[in-house]
């Protein structure tokens, strides 16, 4: 293998390796900053149960989300040095305002909020978890416009002396369609995943009958949770869609795998055979849907869809020879399971809606089961979306602009690949099994019991100079 | 002044944000097997930073995104050319990070054992390797366009083929194995003085006398590399005062030290930070990365920067931001300001549980 096929691969493993952690965190915060104001709000302990429960869950992902984060930022420069030259001008803008105004800002306030506890009062420790949650999702904006422009890219010229590509519309790569409509996908797919791992622990200790009364607010919230995002989640991909299709119209039909382009084009739900070719043969195909989801129309000429052949005739012509069709398997089945694994999770959202109806509580071991799993679905789904997405983008780093090929490190040596690939896997795979074990232990202690949590740990702490820390590491 | 000049200045100026803050983080990481001696002891330390480590780190990430912004070619060759360093950089990074952060979270002994082994070579591997990449940028490196550059390419107008034509072992020369070692060492004291302005009690008094005795080997150290950097100084009229004022600033915090005032000590060991730095950045200028195969390929302010636009845009929002950083991570050190003692640690970490508060004073 070469330097560059390695460093995709480190980046892949990397990036979705980091995208487990992240759609946790940009979600669950806000969900114990809720928990939070509930508390703050009525005064019942359960509710303040719930926030330490589940942030202590919150902040054991968080860490991980950290560190896996700083490599992120480090690896345009180490492993695409060629891609951070030419688009360095336009790029690199939104990755230091990410900086400057959502990292410190989660960090910090975090911060604060971890310890605050008894130095804070009660309203302004509240305003800490808000002011980080707000902190995670600018972050997820910023990094996602820049995303955006490597997928659509705007508000820029390219500079034949320099030979890259210059800034010239700061508000159009922040503000363009592509950027917001990514944003609200992908922060409604994290709901998703949030509100599984909140239903998904729940159900659990329903099943277990423990802290019931604590535990159903929480299995319902998670639950209602899931079926608003499942309803955002869809409708934004739906925008994404259309979008798409004017942006990257590869990647549409690359996802069906559509090669002849038609008017009134079917989406098939699964096929058998290969689809890198024209051979798949299409399980329960409906009629007119790619059409419909990727133009609004069913049928007649203004449901037209490229297919992939003219396409890649088309982007001949523009670009010059060579192939520019992304590898079909992955784009068709990673949109497939997007969706899928997603929906999933609102399937059993209604399920566990249905076994608490009427102040019931779930007790069957199959719902045990099915909550012990349901997050892995949305969790996998969102990776698979990132997956269709980026890889639906090949071979172009910046679409239209430059290729991955074109991107990498020109001098990176093989060997220097491998090792940091094989460190960074090694390491990664050591966290996963040090988080994982902590995330069970801290889920099988349950929520603390009401005698256990200081309900007022804002007091005379600041005034008495010798009092023991009401927490600490 | 020019918008890349101002640049450079916001590039020093973030760096020594870094060294400061996360320099006294790596400093008590470092500290962790000399100080701690004991379970209370080393939690006395975690959690003199634990409040505020996290915050610190942004300074590198912001280091990092604002050269990426601002001089896109000088971020593409460092860190491309510094690779497996950077690697290293990052994996301390990352065992520093789930250390601190996990370390409370099972009650273990071999747990803790092994969290503290990551804190500590963690902490040592970037303070170190920062030092070594300092010293490199600023001695020079073997920096080459790439083969098939057109002749007459003028590199002074585009940077875009200039390349680390080096390796890992290029990176471990004499100078800057001296700069990393002062880095090292450096944090070190600068950890345990900090912890003499956090904490009370015995763990105060074992930090001070570290505090000393590390001082005066970062002493040597930092002589050493500030007048060899001299060497490398585009204008030492102006470097060579900067690292005498760096090194009597340092004799200084010692001092405070040994007087027992360690607020003073802290800020003057703060100066020597940030006027080393600024005696390494006003030595580099014009220059960001200096080839020691030709001068012609420099990296310089110039040659590597972003566009007038992109750099218009940034200045807004670093003049923006920074101050409201600055001022809501101030209120962060004034929130946790009070001195943590052995005997302020409750038996449990991790839990906040009520009888935890109500136990009585110590274990
Ligand atoms: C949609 C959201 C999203 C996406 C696509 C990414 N991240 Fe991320 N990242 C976050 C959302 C996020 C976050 C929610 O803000 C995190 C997760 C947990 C955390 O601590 O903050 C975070 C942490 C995090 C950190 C550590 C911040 C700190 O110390 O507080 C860095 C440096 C990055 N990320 C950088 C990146 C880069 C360079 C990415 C592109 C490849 C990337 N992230 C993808
Ligand atoms: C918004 C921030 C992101 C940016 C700026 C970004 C950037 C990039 C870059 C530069 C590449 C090119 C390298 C290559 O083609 O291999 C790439 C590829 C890729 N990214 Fe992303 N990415 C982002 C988010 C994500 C996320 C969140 C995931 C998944 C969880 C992801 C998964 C992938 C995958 C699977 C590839 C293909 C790797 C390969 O080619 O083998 N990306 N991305
Ligand atoms: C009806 C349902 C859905 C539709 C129509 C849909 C559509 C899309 C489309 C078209 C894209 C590609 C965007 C681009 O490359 O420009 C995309 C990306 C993505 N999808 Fe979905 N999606 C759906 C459900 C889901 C679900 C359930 C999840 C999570 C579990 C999810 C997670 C993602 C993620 C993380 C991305 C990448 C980020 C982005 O580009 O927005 N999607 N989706």
């Amino acid at each position: 293998m070469t330097a560059l096929q390695l460093s995709q691969w480190q980046f892949g493993i990397t990036t979705v390796y980091h995208f487990l952690f992240v759609p946790i965190t940009l979600g669950t915060v806000w969900l114990v900053a809720g928990f939070q104001t509930a508390w703050y709000r009525t005064g019942k302990v359960k509710y303040l149960q719930l926030t330490k429960f589940f942030g202590k869950l919150f902040l054991i992902n968080f860490a991980m989300g950290v560190v896996t984060g700083i490599v992120q930022e480090f690896q345009f420069g180490m492993n695409w040095s060629e891609y951070s030259r030419f688009v360095g001008d336009v790029f690199g803008a939104p990755l230091a305002m990410e900086g400057l105004l959502a990292f410190f800002l989660e960090s910090t306030f975090l911060g604060l909020w971890i310890f605050g506890w008894d130095r804070l009062p009660k309203r302004l420790h509240l305003a800490t978890i808000w002011l980080a949650a707000a902190g995670t999702a600018f972050s997820a904006y910023f990094i996602l416009a820049a995303n955006a422009f490597m997928q659509h890219p705007v508000g820029f010229t390219y500079d034949e002396s320099l030979q890259r590509a210059v800034l010239t519309d700061i508000f159009a790569v922040l503000f363009q369609n592509t950027a917001w409509i990514a944003f609200l996908h992908t922060l409604a797919a994290s709901f998703l995943v949030a509100g599984a791992l909140l239903a998904g622990i729940s159900g659990w200790m329903l099943f277990k009958n423990r802290q019931v009364d604590v535990f159903r607010s929480s299995a319902k919230l998670g639950a209602w949770v899931i079926l608003i995002s499942a309803v955002v989640v869809s409708v934004s991909g739906d925008m994404d869609m259309k979008i798409m299709v004017q942006q990257q119209p590869m990647k549409v039909a690359a996802a069906e795998a559509l090669y002849s382009t038609q008017e009134n084009a079917p989406f098939s739900i699964l096929s058998v055979g290969d689809v890198s070719g024209d051979s798949a043969t299409a399980i329960m195909e409906v009629p007119g849907l790619l059409s419909f989801l990727a133009t609004g129309t069913w049928d007649g000429p203004d449901s037209t869809v490229q297919g992939i052949d003219d396409l890649q005739a088309e982007y001949q012509a523009t670009y010059g020879p060579g192939d520019y069709i992304p590898y079909v398997p992955i784009t068709y089945w990673g949109f497939r399971l997007m969706i899928g694994l997603g929906m999933i999770a609102a399937l059993y959202a209604l399920w566990a809606l249905f076994a608490m109806r009427g102040g019931r509580v779930p007790r069957s071991r199959f719902f045990a089961v099915a909550s012990t799993w349901i997050l892995f679905f949305p969790l996998f789904g969102i990776s698979f979306g990132w997956i269709f997405t980026e890889m639906g983008r090949q071979p172009w780093i910046v679409f239209g602009q430059q290729l991955v090929s074109e991107g990498g490190s020109p001098l990176l040596s093989t060997t220097e690949v491998w090792l940091s690939m094989i460190g960074f896997t090694l390491l990664y795979a050591v966290l996963a099994i040090l988080e994982v074990a902590l995330m069970l232990k801290y889920i099988k202690a349950g929520a603390p019991e009401p005698q256990d949590v200081v309900t007022d740990p804002y007091g005379d702490a600041q005034k008495d100079d010798d009092k023991q820390l009401y927490f600490a590491y | 002044m020019d918008l890349q000049t101002v640049w450079f200045i916001l590039v020093a100026v973030l760096w020594i944000g870094y060294f400061v803050l996360d320099g006294f983080d790596l400093g008590v990481g470092m500290l962790l097997p000399i100080i701690g001696k004991d379970d209370l002891r080393r939690r006395v330390m975690i959690n003199s930073i634990a409040t505020v480590w996290d915050g610190n780190e942004v300074w590198l990430l912001v280091a990092g995104g604002a050269t990426f912004a601002a001089f896109p070619l000088w971020y593409a060759t460092m860190f491309s050319g510094f690779y497996l360093a950077l690697f290293l950089v990052l994996v301390g990074l990352i065992l520093r990070g789930i250390g601190l952060e996990y370390r409370g979270k099972r009650n273990s002994d071999s747990w803790r054992r092994r969290m503290d082994w990551m804190i500590t070579v963690g902490s040592a591997l970037p303070a170190l390797l920062f030092g070594v990449a300092f010293g490199n940028v600023i001695s020079g490196t073997p920096i080459e366009p790439l083969a098939g550059t057109p002749a007459g390419t003028d590199f002074a107008v585009n940077a875009m083929s200039l390349n680390y034509t080096g390796n890992l072992f290029t990176l471990l020369n004499p100078f800057s194995l001296l700069v990393g070692l002062m880095t090292l060492t450096v944090f070190m004291a600068h950890g345990a003085i900090f912890l003499a302005l956090k904490t009370s009690g015995e763990v105060r008094d074992a930090a001070r006398s570290v505090a000393l005795k590390i001082g005066l080997a970062a002493a040597v150290a930092a002589v050493g590399a500030l007048l060899w950097a001299q060497a490398f100084s585009g204008r030492v009229a102006v470097t060579l005062p900067l690292a005498l004022i760096a090194a009597v600033l340092w004799l200084g915090a010692l001092f405070m030290t040994m007087r027992g005032r360690d607020g003073w000590a802290f800020i003057l060991s703060t100066a020597t930070i940030a006027f080393a730095v600024t005696e390494m950045f006003v030595g580099l200028f014009p220059n960001v990365m200096v080839s020691s195969t030709d001068a012609l390929y420099n990296l310089t302010v110039y040659n590597s920067s972003s566009q007038s636009y992109t750099l218009t845009v940034m200045t807004i929002v670093a003049a923006v931001m920074t101050p409201i950083v600055l001022i809501y991570q101030g209120w962060t050190f004034w929130v946790f300001r009070k001195r943590i003692s052995t005997s302020m640690i409750p038996p449990q970490p991790e839990s906040g549980r009520a009888d935890d508060r109500y136990a009585g004073v110590g274990r």
